[in-house]
């Protein structure tokens, strides 16, 4: 047995503790830790797993609703939808791990989030994600999506969970920090969902899943670093999925949920078997104790701080009732899995791990899982945002050919069309996808009913640095706009929250705005949080991403034929948009591919009239008078429009629009103002959307008819006449073209 | 112990698009003279309790049951005292 | 009709195959765990896509030796009718059921999309229901989809009509421009001498009700129904 290093301040700083957190872990125990206890301690006190930084701030989200059945505390949130029937879904960041092995890193993400959703009892039946890198045009972000989407597509296709939408951008931010959240959702019935609870003295507690090797160790305290220039000497840490396990895992554990032998479940994600022993017995109040000489390993000579720590990647803890572990046991041995009775639960409500006999570390649960040091770290208003903020755009040149400016933004990397990347995806399994990726939202129907869900990730980080407030409440209205274009109503969300080193006050003043911001976004659309993740330390040498929160938006639909794409249906139909056009081109993609700005405000977003706007387009969806609906974002109106003419499968639309709007021609067609639908009908129910319009406060205009095959838009001073083939072809080929 | 490698490579004239892409790669780094790249596979094997003819007796038969698919694929392997 | 679904581990199109089956066609639907020894009873085997053993060392090559195979070959040798469906077709070529391997797609990628099939022989019991030379709109997902057989292989496929698909344009046009994966003459789909057995890479389950964008996948289905009752 190798010698344990001796415990000093040192090696407690080394693990990423502050003398402060030292001092107060010695106060708890009474004594000194020993190398395995400071080893727990230190990852159940990182950022990753205790969210330090963050809870004084999260406590501000609402997360209370009729329909909630499990808010933030387990291992997903839980919604109801009706008939009998529940759905489990969280977002999770892997962010970290994805610059140092991009396949690994995403492929662990995908593999971690679904755990997290069949622990509670629920079948995986869609993921999304929303990747973020540095511009395309350098050959290393090339290799990080490249990488990325590959992991996803590997992992997410081979353990049999469809992902059925998504996002990816582009920006100088994300060069050296990219963003990796992966959403995951599942159905249970209402009645049958698991917790991550352990009970009952003496009960078995049982290990499930791969054999325990030195993957990750450190995993969790390295997503509380940044990178430094040693990037590079890190890739030991990154742990390696194997999705056929997993999906062997799914199968045995909805097997065992059953039975009535399970008592409480939890996967071993971020540190591993500390995270959910203790996390286990924390909840329920009592204590667990592990006997390391029953873990399966596929190492020799692994020490308890090894397999307390280890984040090796396929394995669940679960409790069982006592007398039931044959069953169990039964059961995983079917499916050719490894598992274990490893330890029991005890009354103490300590974390007691043995190795044999000997006790190698003892510590009361509860001060890892829930008394966590909380930190309520200063903020300041970084200057930067006043500056920007005051940026003179109106005297801006407007530039002179706008079509020109058209297949620029169409050929942008954030705008142009990514099927290159959802095309290796499996994005059918289960039968269940009725609107597939390419439009605002992904819907699925839930068989058995007639209803169906309706997901869309969303969340612009280049507003959040400019207005993190606004930011924040355009990410929630931008979502829920997604959604109800799609024909579904807003239920709740999942978040996750991508930041720079919170223990600097700007970063920490963001974090708190964009919060701020989300929770009045939800209060005010009755949407509450069901959870999420914080991913802090996204900074390279000091430089820190946009703070960029997304969020991942769950809506339903009353009757799955609600459903709507974003592009027009017929030849003649009439174009409307819902809601108003003003002259905003701050923070817009225009802004920065024709000046290379990022300036100025956000586009402002009124609250009660987004929600007007969101109702109004989903009356009118739901009485059938509206054939498409498409939500203004980046690259406003104008893109818009031509999405909506060039994204239908199988051909082009032509239009003839005419805008009457008196503003500066390039904000008119490329500003981003919020809260703006194009909607198509035919010309038979013009009445009947009025009258919606009318009643719901809402102006309604009518923009000009699908016809033709030209794609022309007429304003005061302007006029564009295009052809919509040439556009597609923009558009489709942008993203391929930088791989060839 | 006896240490057993198995080498599984694909039969000349199946296309290998992945060994092509690997030389195009390799091209692009700036190495030249390179004629042809093909990727295959390598089986590590350690056996124990066995003498060597009992040993080539075996993977001779998992080469062909296992291994290798005999459509697309040949084998070749060494057995070596560990 | 008895329909059994072979489920190995990681295979994950069992349940969408038993809904079609049952809730499109309603026949009656099993599904037989890979360790059983026996089938008995069943008018037709389907053996359903996914990721057998994770595709593993090759896909399809350690599901063959699953203790059902050789009850499936025992079906298959006394006429019953099996479809493997994408891993399933990977599986019957492993197993020596049908000739042929397929190898990972040209392009490197997973590809999953909405293509079309060009309907080579509507006289057989997969194809019966369908018109000669028809376009057929379904969706294709794998990553090694890329049927490979080599010259002897391919003249006796082509000379005895065992090649029931290929990939084509929507107006049913074979060409290179529409072959998703590199396949030899665009071959998705074939069946073996006897003609009771098929393989194909595109999944017809996906394509069965409009709601989800395509019913043409159930002319497979449909096919083998009716020739088990007699009325091709």
């Amino acid at each position: 047995m190798p010698r344990e290093p001796e415990v000093t301040v040192a090696l407690a700083q080394e693990h990423g503790l502050t003398e402060e957190e030292f001092e107060r872990i010695k106060a708890i125990l009474g004594r000194s830790p020993n190398f395995t206890e400071l080893g727990i301690f230190a990852v159940m006190w990182s950022e990753h797993c205790s969210y330090k930084s963050s809870k004084v701030h999260l406590k501000r989200l609402p997360t209370k609703g009729k329909a909630i059945l499990q808010g933030p505390g387990e291992n997903a949130g839980v919604v109801d939808v009706g008939d009998g029937l529940a759905v489990v879904f969280k977002i999770e960041s892997h962010n970290h791990p994805s610059y140092i092995e991009p396949y690994q890193g995403a492929a662990t993400g995908v593999g971690g989030i679904i755990r997290d959703i069949f622990t509670m009892g629920a079948r995986p039946i869609a993921s999304l994600n929303s990747l973020r890198f540095g511009p395309l045009k350098e050959p290393k972000n090339r290799y990080l999506l490249s990488g990325v989407v590959s992991g996803i597509s590997g992992y997410g296709n081979a353990v049999g969970v469809p992902t059925v939408g998504g996002e990816v951008f582009f920006s100088e931010t994300y060069r050296g920090n990219p963003l990796v959240n992966v959403f995951s959702l599942g159905i249970a019935p209402r009645d049958k969902i698991f917790l991550g609870r352990a009970a009952g003295l003496n009960n078995p507690v049982i290990y499930v899943g791969s054999k325990t090797g030195r993957d990750g160790i450190h995993g969790v305290t390295m997503a509380s670093e940044e990178f430094g220039s040693g990037g590079e000497e890190r890739r030991p840490t990154v742990q390696v999925g194997d999705p056929f396990t997993e999906k062997v895992l799914i199968e045995a554990c909805l097997e065992l949920m059953a039975t009535d032998y399970l008592v409480g479940i939890q996967d071993m994600g971020g540190a591993g078997l500390t995270c959910s022993s203790c996390e286990m017995a924390s909840r329920g109040g009592v204590g667990i104790e592990i006997d390391l000489a029953k873990i399966p390993r596929r190492e020799e000579g692994m020490i308890p701080y090894e397999l307390m720590l280890s984040e090796s990647q396929e394995r669940m803890l679960l409790v069982a009732r006592a007398g039931t572990e044959g069953k169990v046991l039964e059961i995983f041995k079917k499916w050719d899995l490894d598992a274990a009775i490893v330890g029991k639960v005890t009354e103490d409500g300590f974390l007691r791990v043995k190795e044999g006999r000997r006790v190698v570390a003892k510590i009361p649960a509860k001060s890892l899982a829930e008394e966590a040091p909380v930190y309520d770290r200063p903020m300041k208003e970084p200057a930067y945002v006043r500056e920007l903020q005051e940026m003179d755009l109106e005297t801006l040149p407007i530039p002179f050919d706008m079509e020109e400016i058209v297949l620029c933004l169409l050929r942008s990397p954030n705008i142009a069309r990514k099927s290159m990347v959802w095309e290796q995806y499996d994005h059918m399994l289960f039968l269940n996808t009725v609107v597939l990726p390419g439009s605002d939202a992904a819907v699925l129907r839930l068989k058995g009913t007639n209803r169906g869900i309706a997901l869309s990730l969303d969340g612009n980080g280049r507003y959040c640095y400019l207005d993190p407030r606004m930011g924040g409440m355009i990410a929630v209205a931008e979502a829920a706009r997604n959604v109800v274009c799609s024909g579904g109503r807003p239920l709740a969300i999942t978040n996750c929250l991508n930041f720079g080193n919170p223990e600097h006050p700007d970063i920490m003043w963001q974090f708190a705005e964009v919060v701020e911001g989300m929770a009045e976004a939800c209060r005010l659309f009755e949407v509450p949080v069901t959870g999420g993740n914080v991913s802090f330390y996204n900074e390279t040498s000091g430089r820190a991403i946009f703070p960029t929160p997304c969020i991942g938006m769950v809506g339903l639909l009353e009757d799955i034929s609600h459903h709507r794409v974003q592009w027009f249906q017929q030849e003649g139909d009439l174009i409307f948009l819902l809601g108003e056009s003003q002259e905003e081109l701050g923070g817009s993609e225009f802004l920065k591919v024709a000046h290379a700005l990022e300036g100025g405000r956000p586009p402002q977003l009124d609250l009660c009239r987004e929600k007007a706007v969101q109702n109004a387009c989903l009356d009118a969806i739901r009485k059938g008078i509206l054939k498409s609906a498409h939500d203004c974002s980046d690259g406003g109106l104008a893109v818009a429009l031509a999405e909506a003419c060039m994204t239908h499968p199988e051909r082009n639309w032509g239009i003839e629009v005419e805008l009457k709007d008196d503003m500066r021609t390039d904000a008119l067609l490329f500003g981003e103002s919020q809260s703006r639908i194009v909607v198509s009908l035919p010309e038979a129910r013009i009445e009947h959307l009025m009258e919606i319009a009318c009643q719901f406060g809402v102006k309604a205009t009518l923009l000009g008819r699908v016809k033709g095959d030209r794609f022309r838009i007429k304003g005061w001073s302007f006029s564009l006449d295009m052809d919509p083939k040439k556009m597609r072809q923009a558009y489709e080929q942008a993203i391929p073209s930088y791989f060839r | 112990m006896l240490s057993v490698k198995v080498m599984v490579t694909l039969k000349s004239g199946v296309l290998d698009p992945q060994g092509k892409t690997v030389r195009n790669a390799l091209e692009s780094l700036g190495f030249k003279g390179l004629a042809d790249l093909r990727i295959g596979k390598i089986m590590d094997i350690k056996m124990d309790g066995v003498s060597p003819a009992e040993a080539r007796l075996q993977v001779e038969e998992m080469c062909r049951k296992l291994l290798a698919n005999p459509v697309i694929e040949d084998y070749r392997y060494e057995i070596q005292e560990a | 009709m008895r329909f059994g679904i072979v489920l190995f581990p990681g295979s994950n199109c069992e349940m969408d195959c038993q809904y079609v089956l049952k809730e499109v066609f309603s026949e009656e639907v099993d599904m037989l765990w890979h360790k059983e020894q026996r089938i008995s009873g069943y008018d037709a085997i389907v053996l359903p896509g996914g990721f057998s053993y994770g595709d593993y060392l090759r896909t399809g090559a350690i599901a063959r030796f699953s203790p059902i195979m050789k009850a499936v070959e025992e079906f298959a040798d006394a006429g019953g009718l099996v479809l493997g469906i994408c891993n399933g077709f990977q599986i019957l070529c492993e197993a020596g059921l049908l000739p042929g391997a397929l190898m990972r797609n040209w392009s490197l990628h997973f590809i999953c999309k909405y293509i079309y099939i060009r309907v080579e022989n509507e006289r057989t019991a997969f194809t019966n229901a369908c018109s000669p030379g028809q376009a057929l709109h379904v969706p294709i997902n794998h990553n090694e989809g890329c049927y490979y057989a080599d010259q002897e292989t391919l003249r006796d496929l082509n000379e005895r009509g065992q090649v029931l698909f290929r990939y084509c344009g929507p107006g049913g046009e074979v060409s290179e421009g529409y072959n998703p994966n590199g396949s030899t003459e665009n071959i998705a789909g074939i069946m073996n001498r006897a003609g009771n057995v098929m393989g194909m890479m595109p999944h017809p389950e996906r394509a069965c009700e409009m709601l989800l964008g395509s019913e043409d996948g159930r002319r497979i289905f449909s096919s083998v129904i009716r020739r088990w009752k007699g009325k091709d």
